[in-house]
């Protein structure tokens, strides 16, 4: 019993690894190749879920509606790029931090403006609603299994794009010597808003999948954007790796932390202080364990290469 | 003639005076949350004592009513601002709020200390039902522990055998717990607390699978209890293990619920579909007013502090300089109440009927329903350490 819940309870950490991924992956990229911190691109997790929702409301069908919310998440994105984004990647950190923190105010707000601010919802795909039973009496349901399959395809399709084709090869190149790849003739600009708008689009992504699952609602993004941080910084800044070991390790760590912590603690302390330590122990785990990465290997678990 | 002149003018500009003195609005401050994820209940306040004033012509007890709205967005100390400035600046009589306890316990003394009566449609912690009692204090809602020791009753009395109890790790989320264990007996398949807006229940879903419950009780309000009823349901577990709760299945979360909620339980004072021609009156105004939304209990309760100041000034004449009529006159609950019987106990909080709630669909719209009356004229555990008699 204790061994299937063991089981169930890894599976439950790999689905929520992999969403973090799924946004972690647009953040280190814009970060890693552009060296710009991006805090809005939480919001666009947001947006993807409320353009799934609106899309799903005009056609009916949540495939349609996935393939409109990137496109439009995608066009959103690069308008961003071009209107507000563009002019900060020659300032230093902290006004961009600024600049999008002031995106992420707005865009909360105009979301509650044109949908309310009440949340939604987004219905799963009558064919994957149901659950299968993996274990004698433990059922888990098949969406959270359709979530991690596809982050594992977003994983992969990732690395060949980043080591195998040329873009990808830009890509890494721009990420360390942006310089020397725009002396040799390359776009460096048009390869910012590629890399750019791609992170949108993998952010909206994991918003459109987890969107059945949570409720739709205006700063949904704010939380997951603070966990992506952790994620890339663990894994190393610009690391693509980095971000998918990292991501699954915190979700691991924070699922099993949640589960077994007061398990765990009553090993060595009366079950009362267990309950009451136990919880606020599981929710900072995540954290400690970035504070000993850092300490330990200070630009994370697999820094990108040539970064100093 | 000159004397007789100045007479007549002294007493025209009396009559003018007095004239303006009955023409003045009675200003009423509203504390409420109307950004963040929980802007939705803060409106549903806003909106049902809006309706309360429209409904009597714009007026309350005679006296056109100027409403000012303050948004707390959940800070206790923007609260404590805002609610300074209705009481200091605008001079207001009355204040109508909030949602949370955590803003209740920042505005109680900035509000009663300027000797304006504070009315919270909502909130209302144990403290102030308690020890902490104040004669300038008024609550339309419950004491906070009530809906939750509806479900302990309702748990302990359907016979269920072993429940697993879950809340946010905050004050509230113990208080909530406590309140169940106060009335369910029986055992506990496990009590957790999460963290207070944790938005994915994948790892409590698997434990309340494996530990072998045949009942769940929880606290979730807002978007946490949004979240928790699609993933319970996603889960296969709704046909297995009895959904029991309280804050968690109501009209401010059931338009995103749907029909993930049908069927489960809440505790509560009222229900939409509670029989009495004034609630009848109020859900239908209601749903007209505001875009077909059904009503959830911030509403109503919010409707009733608007009645509550509508019968005492009407009691007084319109006056609020005696405080101590006013408050005497407040003291008798003179309105007719949307739940029906209704009145103060002697720390200012209801004395009255609690029931067991269940989500139905209407239409195409889906609410909650008055399914069994658990308490008959229930009072508060705490009123009995209040000193006010």
């Amino acid at each position: 019993m204790s061994l299937t819940l063991l089981l169930v309870q890894t599976l439950n950490g790999l689905q929520f690894g992999v969403l973090l991924f799924l946004i972690a992956a647009g953040l280190t990229l814009v970060f890693g190749v552009m060296d710009f911190i991006n805090l809005a691109h939480g919001v666009q997790y947001m947006l993807g879920a409320y353009l799934a929702v609106m899309f799903y409301a005009l056609t009916g069908s949540f495939v349609l509606a996935l393939i409109l919310a990137l496109a439009a998440a995608l066009a959103f994105g690069l308008l961003l790029e071009f209107t507000v984004f563009r002019h900060l990647y020659d300032r230093d950190h902290l006004e961009q931090v600024i600049a999008t923190f002031g995106i992420i105010i707005f865009l909360n707000q105009g979301v509650k403006t044109v949908w309310g601010a009440a949340p939604l919802n987004l219905p799963i795909p009558d064919a994957l609603a149901g659950v299968v039973q993996i274990m004698p009496g433990l059922t888990y349901p098949v969406w959270r299994l359709v979530i991690i399959a596809s982050g594992l395809v977003v994983a992969l399709i990732l690395y060949v794009l980043v080591s195998r084709t040329r873009v990808g090869m830009l890509v890494r190149a721009g990420a360390t010597h942006a310089r020397i790849v725009s002396a040799l003739g390359v776009d460096i600009r048009r390869l910012f808003m590629i890399v750019f708008g791609f992170g949108t689009m993998l952010a909206a992504f994991a918003g459109v999948m987890i969107a059945p699952i949570l409720s739709v609602e205006p700063g949904m993004g704010d939380s997951v954007l603070i966990l992506a941080f952790v994620v890339i910084v663990i894994g190393g800044i610009g690391s693509m790796r980095g971000a998918f070991i990292a991501a699954l390790l915190i979700g691991l760590v924070d699922t099993l932390g949640r589960s077994f912590m007061i398990d765990i603690l009553r090993l060595v302390m009366p079950p009362s202080p267990a309950r009451t330590v136990g919880p606020a122990l599981a929710s900072m785990l995540i954290y400690v364990l970035m504070a000993l990465v850092l300490y330990f290997r200070p630009a994370g678990l697999f820094p990108a290469k040539g970064r100093s | 003639m000159n004397n007789k002149l100045l007479m007549s003018v002294a007493t025209a500009a009396l009559l003018v005076a007095s004239g303006a003195q009955a023409q003045e609005k009675l200003k009423i401050g509203v504390v409420t949350t109307l950004s963040g994820p929980a802007a939705v209940l803060g409106q549903q306040l806003r909106n049902g004592l809006q309706l309360a004033i429209k409904d009597n012509g714009g007026k309350l007890g005679g006296r056109e009513v100027e409403l000012i709205v303050q948004d707390d967005e959940l800070k206790p100390d923007v609260a404590v601002s805002k609610a300074k400035a209705l009481v200091d600046r605008d001079k207001v009589d009355f204040v109508v709020g909030p949602i949370f306890s955590n803003i209740l316990v920042a505005i109680m003394k900035p509000v009663t200390e300027s000797g304006a009566f504070l009315i919270s449609p909502n909130a209302g912690t144990s403290n102030f039902a308690g020890k902490d009692c104040n004669p300038n204090f008024f609550v339309t809602s419950y004491q906070n522990d009530q809906n939750h020791e509806v479900m302990g009753k309702y748990a302990q009395d359907a016979g269920f055998k072993k429940v697993f109890i879950m809340a946010p790790n905050y004050p509230a989320g113990k208080d909530s717990l406590a309140g169940f264990k106060r009335f369910y007996k029986g055992e506990l398949a496990d009590e957790v607390y999460v963290p207070l807006n944790q938005l994915d229940y994948s790892a409590e879903l698997s434990r309340i699978q494996a530990s072998g419950a045949d009942a769940v009780f929880v606290f979730l309000p807002g978007g946490m209890g949004v979240n928790f009823v699609k993933q319970f349901r996603q889960a296969g577990l709704a046909d297995k293990v009895k959904f029991l709760s309280a804050f968690t299945v109501d009209e401010s979360t059931l338009p995103a619920q749907k029909e993930a909620a049908l069927g489960f339980f809440g505790g509560a004072n009222w229900a939409p579909d509670l029989d009495n021609p004034q609630n009848k009156k109020f859900v239908a105004g209601y749903e007209k007013e505001y875009g077909g939304a059904i009503p959830a209990t911030y509403a109503f309760q919010a409707y009733d502090a608007g009645l509550l100041i509508d019968g005492a000034l009407k009691a007084t004449g319109g006056k609020t300089d005696n405080k101590d009529a006013l408050r005497a006159a407040m003291m008798k609950a003179p309105f007719t109440s949307l739940r029906g019987k209704f009145k103060f106990g002697n720390n200012h909080y209801p004395i009255q009927d609690f029931y067991q709630v269940k989500v139905v669909q209407v239409g195409d719209k889906f609410a909650t329903s008055i399914d069994k009356k658990v308490f008959t004229d229930y009072q508060d555990p705490h009123a009995k350490d209040c000193p006010m008699k």
